[in-house]
C-alpha cells in the first residue's frame, strides 16, 4: 500500500486501462495542453499522445454527442466535464440518448461510456460553479452514477466503470482531489464494484447514510458524537445508482434509526430518495423519523460568511443525530 | 510641448484623454483586484481584463445609457463602463452587502439593472443566448435599445452561438455579438479550437454583417461598434464583430499559462500594450503630455485604493440574507424549511 491523492488515483486507474485496451480514449476541455483543470489528466497526452488524449473545443454537447456516438462505433470512450455545473449543457444527450438507446431499440447498442466531472461548492466559486446535481441524473433509468469518497475508490471504481458495458456517471469533488488515502501498489491490479456500499465505521446508535465529500464530514461528526457516547455507524453508498440498500436495511436493523446526509439540495433529490425507500422497505425498524442534512435550499452565496452557511457541516450532522437519538444518561 | 485641441475620430481632446483615464483605471482596478486576491481578500475564481482594456473601452463607448451589456466572467471593466460604481464592483469581489449583487454573486456576477449591465454570466456561452432574448424585447416594444452581447473566442465554439446567431438574423434583433477574441479560451489557443480562421465564415452563414477590428486600437474599435450599433437601432439587424485582442495574465489567478510561451507575453505586451498604443497616438496628436498621463494614473490610483477601502470597511452579509431573492414570492418553500417532525399530540 501506498498513500497518494484522490487525483492520482484517477490518473492512475485511466493510463492503467488505457494501456490494457486500445480503444479506450480521453477527450475534454483542457485536458491535454493544459494539463487537466484539476491536474487529474496531467502526463497522459505525454504518454497516449493526440490519437488517445484530445482536447476539444468549448463544447460540452458534442463531448457527449462524440463520446455516444464513438461507443456505438464501438471505442470506450472516457468524457470529461469541467466541471457537473457544464453537464446541463449535453444533459439532453445523457438522458434522451445514453440512457435511452439500449432499452429503446431492442438492448441492442451498448454504451460504454463513462463521464467524469467534479460537482460541489466550498470553494467561493458561486452560485453557477458550485452545484452538486447528481440527483438529476440519478433520477433517469438507463444510467449508473457513482461518487467515490477516497482515493482507493477512486481509483477501483474507474477501472471498473471504463471496463463497464453502460453509460456512467462518475462524480468526482472539487475538494476532493487533494485528499490522500492507501491505495495498493502500482502493478497490484484491483477493481471496485459499482453497486456496492462500505461501512466506514461500526457503531450501534444510529446510521449515517453518505457519500463523496460528506462522508468525510460525517466520519468526523462520528468521532465528536463518540466523546458524547452516541456510536454512529457510517455507510458510505459510493454508488447512488444502483444503490446498496440492502446494506442500508442491514445497518438500520442494527441501529434502528438513520440520519441522511449529502451536499445537494433537500427537496426531490439523492437524498429524499433514499429515505423513501427506507421508509418503503424498513419502515418497520425505524424507531424515529429519519433526519436529512443537506445544502440549504438556495443558490450558492458567493460571500463566504453565505456559503459557510449554506454548506451542510459537521454541526448539523450532530444536530440532526442529537434530534432522534435518545442522550446516554448524564450527557448533555 | 504645445497641447493643441484637435479632434481624433470626432472625438474632442476632454473625450479623448477621459477613455485614456477609464483604460488606465480598469487595468489599476484590476491589478488591484489581484493584489487583494493574494491577500485572501476575494476568493473563487477571479479573471482579470488586463490587456483588453481598449476592446472595453471602445466598443462600450459607442453605446448610450439605455443600450444593455450582457456579458461573461469577465466582467468588472465593462462593469464599470456601464456606470456601476467602481466601490460596488470591488465590494462585490469582496463578498460584501455593499456589493452591486449584494455579494451573493461575486467577481463572476456583477449585475446592475440601474446601468443595464446583465451580468456576469459564467456559464460560458450562456449571454449569447440571453443577449438575444434582450434584442427580442428592445424589438418588439419598439425601444431604441441594443444589446451588447460580450463573449470570448471560446464562447463561439458552444452550441448557444449557433443558435442565438441564426435566430437574431432570422428576426433582425437589435444585437451586436462582440467577440474579444484574446487569443485563448482557458489553455486552448484559438487557432486549436476554431476550424477556421476568423469569425467572418460563421457570420456569412447566417447572412449576417461581419466587422473585424483591432482590439488594441481604441478608436477603431469604437467607430467599428458605432456602426453595428446604428445597424441595429436602425433595424438592419445584428452584427458579428470580432476584437482581435490578448489577455496579459493567465486565465484566471489559478492558471499559470503553461500553455503559452513567455516570449509571445512579453511581445504583446511591449508591442501591443493597448493603453501604451493610445497614449502615443494621442502623442503624435500633441494631444497629451506625460503630466496628464501621470495624472491620470494618480487619479486612478486613488479611486482603486478608496475602492479597496470601501470594500474592506463595508459589512458582510446578514445572516438572514442567505433566505433573501430566491424567489419573489417564496413563502411556501421558506415555511417548512427548517421544520422538524410535527409530533402527533
Ligand atoms: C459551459 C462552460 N464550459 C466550460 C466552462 C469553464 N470555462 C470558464 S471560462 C472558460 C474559457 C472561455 O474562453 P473564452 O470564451 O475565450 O473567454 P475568455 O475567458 O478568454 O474571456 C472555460 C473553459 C464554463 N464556465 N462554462
Ligand atoms: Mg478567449
Amino acid at each position: 500500500m501506498r498513500t497518494i491523492t484522490y487525483r492520482d488515483a484517477l490518473r492512475e486507474a485511466i493510463a492503467e486501462e488505457m494501456r490494457r485496451n486500445d480503444r479506450v480514449y480521453i477527450m475534454g476541455e483542457d485536458i491535454a495542453g493544459y494539463g487537466g483543470t484539476y491536474a487529474v489528466t496531467k502526463g497522459l497526452f505525454e504518454e497516449f499522445g493526440e490519437k488517445r488524449v484530445k482536447d476539444t473545443p468549448l463544447a460540452e454537447e458534442i463531448i457527449i454527442g462524440t463520446a455516444i456516438g464513438s461507443a456505438i462505433g464501438g471505442l470506450r470512450p472516457i468524457a470529461e466535464l469541467m466541471t457537473m455545473n457544464f453537464s446541463l449543457l449535453a444533459s439532453d444527450l445523457i438522458i434522451n440518448s445514453a440512457a435511452k438507446f439500449r432499452y429503446m431499440f431492442g438492448g441492442q447498442p451498448s454504451i460504454p461510456m463513462v463521464i467524469r466531472m467534479p460537482g460541489g461548492g466550498g470553494a467561493q466559486r458561486g452560485a453557477q460553479h458550485s452545484q452538486m446535481l447528481e440527483s438529476m441524473f440519478a433520477h433517469i433509468p438507463g444510467l449508473k452514477l457513482v461518487m467515490p469518497a477516497t482515493p482507493y475508490d477512486a481509483k477501483g471504481m474507474l477501472k471498473s466503470a471504463i471496463r463497464d458495458e453502460d453509460p456512467i456517471l462518475f462524480v468526482e469533488h472539487e475538494l476532493l482531489y487533494s485528499v490522500k488515502g492507501e491505495v495498493p501498489d502500482e502493478g497490484e491490479e484491483y477493481t471496485v464494484p459499482l453497486n456496492r456500499g462500505i461501512v466506514r465505521r461500526e457503531g450501534k446508535d444510529v446510521t449515517l447514510v453518505t457519500f463523496s465529500r460528506m462522508m468525510h464530514i460525517c466520519l468526523q461528526a462520528a468521532e465528536e458524537l463518540a466523546k458524547e457516547g452516541i456510536e454512529a455507524e457510517v455507510i458510505d453508498l459510493r454508488s447512488i445508482r444502483p444503490i446498496d440498500l440492502d446494506l442500508v436495511l442491514e445497518s438500520l436493523r442494527k441501529t434502528n434509526r438513520v440520519v441522511v446526509a449529502e451536499e445537494g439540495w433537500k427537496y426531490y433529490g439523492t437524498g429524499q430518495g433514499i429515505a423513501a425507500l427506507i421508509y418503503e422497505h424498513g419502515f418497520d425498524w425505524l424507531d424515529a423519523p429519519i433526519g436529512h442534512v443537506t445544502g440549504k435550499d438556495v443558490p450558492m452565496p458567493y460571500s463566504k460568511s453565505l456559503e459557510q452557511l449554506a454548506l451542510p457541516a459537521r454541526n448539523d450532522v450532530i444536530a440532526a443525530v442529537k434530534a432522534i437519538v435518545p442522550q446516554p444518561a448524564g450527557a448533555r | 510641448m504645445a497641447i493643441r485641441n484637435v479632434t481624433l475620430a470626432g472625438l474632442d481632446r476632454e473625450q479623448l484623454l477621459h477613455m485614456h483615464y477609464q483604460m488606465v483605471l480598469i487595468r489599476r482596478f484590476e491589478e488591484k483586484a489581484a493584489e487583494e486576491y493574494t491577500l485572501g481578500k476575494i476568493g473563487g475564481f477571479l479573471h482579470l481584463y488586463i490587456g483588453q482594456e481598449a476592446s472595453g473601452v471602445g466598443a462600450l463607448s459607442a453605446l448610450r445609457p439605455e443600450d444593455y451589456v450582457v456579458s461573461s466572467y469577465r466582467e468588472h471593466g465593462h462593469a464599470i463602463l456601464k456606470g456601476i460604481d467602481p466601490k460596488a464592483v470591488m465590494a462585490e469581489l469582496f463578498g460584501k452587502a455593499t456589493g452591486c449583487s449584494k455579494g451573493r454573486g461575486g467577481s463572476m456576477h456583477m449585475y446592475s439593472a440601474e446601468h443595464n449591465l446583465i451580468g456576469g454570466q459564467a456559464i460560458v456561452g450562456a449571454q449569447l443566448a440571453i443577449g438575444t432574448g434582450i434584442g427580442f424585447a428592445s424589438q418588439y416594444e419598439g425601444k431604441q435599445s441594443v444589446v451588447s452581447v460580450m463573449f470570448g473566442d471560446g464562447a463561439a465554439d458552444e452550441g448557444a452561438f449557433h443558435e442565438a446567431l441564426n435566430l437574431a438574423s432570422l428576426w433582425k434583433l437589435p444585437v451586436v455579438y462582440y467577440c474579444e477574441n484574446n487569443q485563448y479560451s482557458m489553455g486552448m489557443a484559438v487557432t486549436k479550437a476554431w476550424s477556421v480562421s476568423s469569425l467572418e465564415p460563421r457570420a456569412a452563414a447566417y447572412g449576417m454583417a461581419y466587422e473585424r477590428v483591432d482590439g488594441m486600437d481604441l478608436l477603431a474599435v469604437r467607430e467599428t461598434m458605432l456602426r453595428a450599433a446604428e445597424r441595429a437601432r436602425k433595424g438592419e439587424g445584428p452584427t458579428l464583430v470580432e476584437s482581435v485582442t490578448y489577455r496579459f495574465r493567465g486565465h484566471s489567478m489559478a492558471d499559470p499559462a503553461y500553455y503559452r510561451t513567455r516570449d509571445e507575453e512579453a511581445r504583446w505586451r511591449s508591442s501591443r500594450d493597448p493603453i501604451a498604443l493610445f497614449e502615443a497616438k494621442l502623442k503624435e496628436n500633441d494631444i497629451i503630455t506625460d503630466d496628464d498621463i501621470a495624472a491620470a494614473n494618480m487619479r486612478a490610483d486613488e479611486v482603486v485604493e478608496e475602492c479597496a477601502q470601501f470594500a474592506e470597511e463595508s459589512p458582510v452579509p446578514e445572516p438572514d440574507a442567505l433566505y433573501d431573492d430566491v424567489l419573489a414570492d417564496g413563502t411556501g418553500a421558506i415555511a417548512w424549511r427548517n421544520q422538524p417532525s410535527t409530533p402527533r399530540d
